[in-house]
């Protein structure tokens, strides 16, 4: 996918405040980490949308496979009793 | 019997079948490749089928699509052509406004023009970044732009006469992009939805600057109003244009709605389009440039005149009053700043060769 000749493609990520995660907000192209970083700054957070920004190389990053997320995600959909609801709490017993 | 290797006999599902190819295999060669071919050929049509059918199911039950998603050739090849355009629309559109940002009757208009501007920039760049996860290469996308093959809203191919265009384009031209991009948020592919979810949040401020500029003029002096009525009758019938051909002559809309990629007809929007801009005109006391317009109450909207689709496809064809120096201006933009580029780039590699030594 990153054909291009010229810069680089990076994934851009934002915190928009204090005691929030990054969140990916999209891509860009370029030359190096430091001008990424400000394009980032002018593409995406125009409108005071974030207070820190990462940006990654693209092809540094490993995707799973939506061909396998049956069975790669299998084992959290057959687990039932891995949530609060499966279990039977007799009448009268609170704060639990 | 003759031997055969497990990717070919596992293209015949029964024994009895896979006994007859041994059969012919043991005389004639060349029949039994062209079986495995045509053999060969049916099972991926069938793949494809059961595929397409995953596929249209997610999109019934209004699932999005990723980019890693399987997707039909058809469906990626008719958003890449969409997404593109739509980009290329944000970036030759700052040129007609780029060219009253010196001129702004005042530092106020002036920062808010410049502002816009700079937003049409970032819209260009989420969607070449929307095109570019679908696997269109983002440069060649461009280059496309620059040698004619791809096509962008005609719209931008009339010329910015006065200031008061700088008001019509942001009332009527941007008016007319957020009835298209709206729906486009609930677009099936998760990229190109996501793009113009923020395109949306920041182009309804380009809305209310243009209407902002139209209105002070049209309260003016005299000549000040002539000014913006003037504007209002050069932008009114190529911002209804803007919404594409009429549904009867448009070969895309159809399979685009199944899609999901569009949700709206283009002649819907172009009278949702017509609805609430004509009581905007009159409450600041402008006439849009048709006779014909007028209250339908079985429609519950305004009934208006017949669209001159030989000037749209004139337009569309190349022959607008400013194509060709528009895109001599983006042509020129890029070679001029290929070095820069290539500098960047350089200095790039060079460090980071440092780096590893």
């Amino acid at each position: 996918m990153n054909k291009s000749k010229g810069w680089p493609l990076w994934e851009v990520f934002i915190r928009s405040k204090q005691g929030l995660n990054h969140k990916h907000v999209g891509s860009l192209r370029a030359s190096d980490a430091t001008m990424a970083i400000k394009n980032a700054r002018d593409v995406y957070t125009r409108r005071a949308e974030g207070i820190s920004i990462w940006v990654v190389p693209s092809n540094n990053i490993t995707a799973s496979d939506p061909n396998n997320e049956d069975s790669l995600f299998e084992p959290s959909q057959t687990k039932v009793y891995r949530h609060p609801t499966f279990y039977d709490v007799p009448d009268g017993i609170s704060h639990m | 019997m003759v031997y055969l290797p497990s990717n070919v006999s596992k293209l015949f599902s029964s024994n009895q079948e896979l006994n007859i190819v041994q059969f012919l295999l043991f005389f004639n060669r060349t029949s039994i490749k062209y079986i495995c071919v045509v053999k060969y050929l049916k099972m991926k049509d069938a793949k494809n089928l059961e595929l397409e059918a995953i596929f249209q199911q997610k999109i019934d039950d209004d699932i999005k699509i990723e980019p890693n998603d399987w997707m039909p050739d058809a469906y990626r090849k008719s958003l890449i052509r969409q997404i593109s355009q739509h980009a290329h629309s944000e970036v030759v559109g700052m040129l007609p406004e780029g060219n009253w940002i010196t001129r702004a009757p005042n530092l106020r208009r002036k920062a808010v023009l410049l502002a816009k501007v700079q937003d049409e920039a970032g819209h260009g760049l989420y969607l070449y970044s929307a095109a570019e996860t679908l696997g269109a290469d983002r440069e060649q996308t461009i280059d496309d732009l620059h040698s004619g093959k791809a096509k962008y809203s005609s719209i931008f191919n009339y010329p910015t006469l006065t200031w008061a265009d700088m008001g019509a384009i942001g009332w009527l031209v941007d008016g007319a992009a957020i009835m298209n991009q709206v729906p486009l948020c609930r677009c099936s592919y998760g990229p190109y939805a996501r793009a113009m979810i923020r395109v949306c949040k920041e182009e309804s401020f380009h809305q209310r600057q243009g209407f902002e500029v139209i209105n002070k003029l049209a309260e003016g002096t005299p000549e000040q109003k002539e000014m913006a009525q003037d504007a209002l009758n050069r932008f009114w019938w190529p911002a209804l244009m803007m919404f594409g051909p009429s549904d009867d002559d448009s070969s895309h809309t159809e399979q685009s709605m199944r899609w999901k990629i569009k949700r709206n007809t283009n002649d819907e929007l172009r009278q949702m389009f017509v609805d609430v801009t004509v009581p905007q005109a009159e409450s600041i006391g402008l006439t849009v440039p048709d006779p014909h317009i007028k209250w339908n109450e079985a429609k519950d909207g305004y009934d208006f005149g017949p669209i001159d689709w030989d000037e749209f496809w004139q337009v569309v064809g190349g022959n607008g009053p400013c194509n060709k120096e528009r895109v001599d201006a983006r042509r020129k933009a890029k070679e001029d700043g290929k070095w820069v580029v290539e500098a960047a780039m350089a200095f790039a590699d060079k460090r980071n060769a440092k780096k590893t030594a």
